[in-house]
């Protein structure tokens, strides 16, 4: 039972920022999917998860290290492999039946055998009667299931899920999640192993047999850990719920263990979590009002705020990060300082967000102590874009620098001019004492 | 009763075709005999020197016409063949798209006369005493006209397919053939078809430059709507201008009937967007031909052996295989590609100089460049002419849905018609006044293209979200500042669009609106256009190519400097 399929060693991948700069994504990643499990892979966007997938699908090569399928080396998408993509991937201009038919077309199958097997799989996928309509005369769940139908029909041995379940609302992610696990369960598909990509922790907890936490910067796996519990699971069962908290506490380890798991990055070029101030404002006051009152469990914090997972995180990142909450072992708590910031006023708030952005935040001192320099108080984005880019890639770059300048304009300690892409003091600071 | 036949199977009730098939059947036969019948006449025997006879009786007409509109066609399916390969080939070798892409910008910006004169004797000689060469060249620069655009539109769709579809396509182990016609093709088939329309428009503002071939001292006329026209202008006859608009009408809207809303019609299934959307006006003619039985099959036929090409040419090995093994970019091939095209580049220059030095002389670049800036202040000029009279119109229009969508039907049509046809009607008035030809004929530069700009800004005004029209009317935005702060804003990308393809087929326009005649009567402004007009009717060879390359560098020099930019502004300021 547990031979394995696909096997990683000391897999390393890069990417060169426009300047011409590589920049680690993965580094020394081991790990071997065997016949007979589903494994989660989890991790903040950022963490490498997706490339990994990408690199067992065949997709990008690997810079380092060796891909191997089926003892054979990996070098392009192979045959017993297939995907479903987080935007479905249909062809819109093909019929339910002709997307289906799609990866059996390419390998040269008779057309009759083609529509055998393709209304075997639709069938399977509980699609019967749609075979004939348009993807864009579908629902978004339907559609995933015409996505999951092409790829089971070319009775892949290993099936890759990008985030399969993310585009769907809760109700029918959830559904199409227990379908699935019921064909894996009764054996009805001719797949041996799963690999989901998730942002979703509760969805990695129920599904898999191995969920493997990522770290980021470079992204490697932070830990592993095994779920022996019998399917199909109940998220609210006390197991899986305690199960839901451990990862959690994994997920949010790395920032408040702090630096020590740092590269060695320039600090000024850290990347910082995609958080919008008025969403940590409103996460803040959640958490300090009933029934929190200044202390919450992240699962049901995500629930209370309706917030995913993906949402929620960065801003439990940015508020310890800034100290208006202190992050320890899945659990969030209020700090005197959060605290006192839920009772000021929006002066108040706005001047203690501000210090502790200038206390904390490396990248925010330095932008505003360059342009303290400047006698017109300003300078252009590009000189700080370029400092970033030499750790991450330009969109990454512009999309860190997007959030410290959100985030030092709401602390009044600089503003950005969007028609001049210039940054400047705030008027009436220019002297900047 | 009727209704009972639905119950019974479907093969007893329809064999043999239906009455769909039927009634089908004489348009089908009708096309496939005119088409036969205009391809035997293109191949008769012809020595250079001939005259073909060809007369301006009206009745001469439908004949002339589906010369022209046969030529047309054929040039187009050439444009489409040449379009594939450019694009396939461009997207994916990266060391040939290097050369490509620009070689593509500077044949986008040669007037079209600049290639007829240079193939003409060429084509000739391919076919001595036969017709057909004639032909070829007159097809050849009607291809010029309509390839290029194309080719860039397929070549932009092929680069811009989501990476989601492309990984799957890779996934599900698709062959670069079966990735061609299953997924690239498709997605580029919107923009294509559209592009197509655009090209028919502009090789018909040429008909009369491609079939009255007067370059490089030939005298030919091919018989066709082109000649018809240029022998009524000699022999200043209106009547027949007049027949030959009603002619081009009669073509215009045939084919847009026939083939375009059909193609349109049936290409409304490869929008990209997945979901709701604005849906193609519907085809008598696609609904027609998918209520038949027979003629439906043959399609089919088609369809089935293209797809039973997927299984000759698929991937017969999967990524597990070391053919699969990617062989390592050389940075050194690479190195070595980039100075051969330096040298090239250099090698060029140097053969420039030599050529300007020894045959024209650099007084005549200047000149050139003199003449250049006077055509380049006269589209400058009208475009924003045009601007100020149709951006006003084009909001209000668009802004009443109940006009809009007539409205922007006409304006799409007034574009495709050929407006030098107007051209005689403009020189008899400026004769009669006796008029300054430097400001009045101007006008007939942006008299064909005007339309661009009126129906981009149409489709831009009524694509405004209904939310900030109902802002600007709770704010009570009135007057000036009601166009300053709300509306010009939002139809500057569209009008920008517009613009751009305005100013494109005006700096083309100009090479027929600087320099018009009318039977022996010749108007003539100064400007690049006429130079190349009046050096073409003399065969000036080493002048046409200054004056193509002038043009070239004012065409490149606009684009880069003033369009793109203005482009770039909307793409990143103004986009809702």
């Amino acid at each position: 039972m547990t031979s394995p399929i696909v096997e990683l060693k000391r897999v390393g991948k890069s990417f060169r920022s426009a300047d011409g700069t590589a920049r680690s994504v993965l580094e020394d990643v081991d790990f071997t999917l065997r016949e007979g499990e589903i494994v989660a892979l989890l991790g903040q966007s950022g963490s490498g998860k997706s490339t990994l997938l990408r690199i067992m699908a065949g997709l990008i090569p690997a810079d380092d290290g060796d891909v191997r399928y089926r003892n054979q080396p990996l070098y392009g998408p192979a045959r017993g492999i297939a995907m479903v993509f987080q935007s479905f991937a249909l062809f819109p201009w093909l019929t339910v039946q002709q997307n289906v038919e799609l990866g059996l077309e390419a390998r040269g199958i008779s057309p009759e055998e083609r529509a055998v097997r393709a209304e075997k799989a639709i069938e399977l996928i509980g699609l019967s009667g749609f075979e004939g309509a348009l993807p864009r005369e579908l629902s978004g769940g339907m559609r995933q299931r015409v996505g999951i139908a092409r790829a089971l029909v070319v009775e892949p041995e290993v099936l890759l899920m990008d985030e399969a379940f993310s585009a769907l609302d809760v109700l029918t992610g959830e559904r199409l999640r227990e379908d699935i696990l019921e064909l894996w369960q009764g054996g009805q598909m001719p797949t041996k192993a799963i690999l989901v990509v998730s942002h979703n922790i509760e969805e990695a907890v129920v599904m898999a047999d191995r969920v493997l936490v990522f770290a980021s910067d470079p992204g490697r796996v932070r830990s592993e850990l095994a779920i022996n519990l019998p399917r199909p699971r109940d998220p609210n069962s006390p197991a899986i719920r305690s199960l839901i908290d451990e990862v959690y506490a994994l997920m949010t380890a790395s920032r408040a263990g702090l630096p020590t798991e740092e590269p060695a990055y320039s600090p000024y070029a850290a990347r910082l979590p995609e958080a919008g101030v008025s969403s940590m404002e409103g996460v803040l006051e959640l958490l300090a009002a009933h029934p929190f009152s200044g202390r919450a469990d992240l699962p049901q914090l995500v629930e209370e705020s309706e917030l995913t997972d993906e949402e929620l995180l960065p801003i439990v990142n940015a508020l310890h990060m800034l100290e208006f909450a202190i992050v320890a072992h899945g659990d969030i708590q209020l700090s005197s300082l959060g605290q006192h910031y839920v009772d000021g006023n929006n002066a108040l708030r706005h001047e203690l967000f501000g210090q502790q952005l200038l206390t904390h935040v490396p990248l925010a001192a330095h932008i505003r102590h360059s342009l303290e320099q400047e006698e017109s108080g300003e300078l252009p984005e590009e000189a700080f874009l370029k400092l970033l880019r030499e750790s991450m890639n330009t969109e990454e770059a512009e999309r860190v620098l997007n959030v410290a300048i959100e985030w030092g304009r709401y602390g009044e300690a600089f503003e950005y001019n969007y028609h001049t892409g210039t940054i400047h003091l705030p008027d009436g600071s220019t002297d900047g004492q | 009763m009727a209704n009972f036949k639905q119950y019974l199977p479907r093969q007893i009730v329809d064999s043999g075709g239906n009455r769909w098939d039927l009634l089908l059947l004489p348009l089908v036969l009708a096309v496939i005999i005119l088409l036969a019948f205009g391809a035997k006449q293109m191949a008769r025997p012809y020595h250079v020197g001939e005259t073909i006879p060809l007369s301006l009786d009206a009745w001469m007409l439908p004949y002339y016409l589906l010369r022209t509109t046969l030529r047309m066609f054929i040039a187009l399916g050439a444009s489409l063949l040449f379009s594939c390969a450019f694009a396939a080939l461009a997207a994916k070798n990266k060391a040939a798209e290097k050369i490509m892409l620009p070689l593509l910008d500077i044949l986008q910006s040669i007037p079209i006369l600049g290639f007829l004169s240079i193939t003409v004797t060429g084509f000739i000689a391919l076919f001595p005493g036969n017709l057909l060469g004639v032909e070829c060249a007159a097809i050849f620069a009607i291809f010029t006209s309509q390839a290029w655009n194309m080719a860039f539109s397929l070549y932009q769709s092929i680069k811009t397919v989501p990476g989601e579809l492309v990984e799957a396509a890779h996934v599900f182990q698709l062959s670069s053939w079966q990735r061609f016609w299953r997924l690239e093709l498709p997605y580029a088939m919107p923009g294509l078809l559209w592009n197509m329309m655009m090209s028919m428009s502009g090789g018909w503002f040429f008909v009369v430059a491609s079939e009255a071939i007067s370059v490089s001292n030939q005298n030919i006329k091919l018989p066709g709507m082109g000649s018809y026209i240029a022998m009524a202008i000699e022999a200043r006859n209106l009547g027949a201008i007049a027949w030959a608009i009603g002619g081009m009408l009669v073509g215009i809207l045939l084919y847009d009937q026939l083939f375009f809303r059909p193609l349109l019609a049936w290409a409304d299934k490869f929008r990209f967007e997945t979901s709701g959307g604005d849906t193609a006006q519907p085809s008598w003619l696609l609904t027609w031909l998918r209520r038949t039985d027979r003629i439906q099959a043959v399609g089919l036929k088609a369809i089935a052996l293209l797809e039973r090409s997927f299984t000759v040419f698929r991937r017969e090995y999967d990524g597990t295989s070391i053919r699969a093994r990617p062989s390592p970019p050389s940075a050194n091939a690479m190195r070595i590609w980039d100075a051969v095209i330096a040298a090239l580049v250099l090698f060029a220059a140097w053969r420039l100089l030599t050529f300007i030095h020894g045959e024209v002389g650099w007084h005549e670049v200047g000149n050139v460049l003199l003449l250049g800036s006077y055509t380049l202040i006269r589209v400058m000029v009208l475009i924003a002419l045009s601007a100020l009279l149709w951006v006003p119109i084009g909001v209000w229009v668009g802004m009443n849905p109940r006009w809009a969508g007539r409205l922007q039907a006409i304006a799409q049509f007034m574009a495709a018609f050929p407006a030098n046809l107007m051209f005689p009607i403009a020189v008899i008035l400026i004769h009669h006044w006796h008029l300054n030809t430097e400001i009045w004929l101007s006008p007939l530069m942006v008299l064909g293209t005007q339309w661009y700009i009126l129906f981009n800004v149409i489709a831009g005004a009524s694509s405004i979200p209904t939310e900030l029209r109902y802002a600007a009317q709770n704010l009570g935005l009135s007057g000036w500042l009601k166009w300053r702060r709300y509306l010009l804003p939002a139809v500057f990308p569209s009008f920008v669009t517009g613009a751009i393809t305005a100013s494109g087929g005006s700096w083309n326009a100009s090479i027929v609106a600087e320099y018009v005649t009318w039977g022996d009567t010749t108007l003539q402004a100064h400007g690049i256009g006429s130079y190349i007009a009046q050096m073409t009717a003399q065969g000036d060879f080493p002048r046409i190519a200054l004056g193509i390359g002038v043009m070239c560098i004012f065409v490149m020099g606009l684009n880069n400097f003033v369009w793109r930019k203005l482009y770039e502004l909307a793409e990143n300021r103004m986009h809702f």
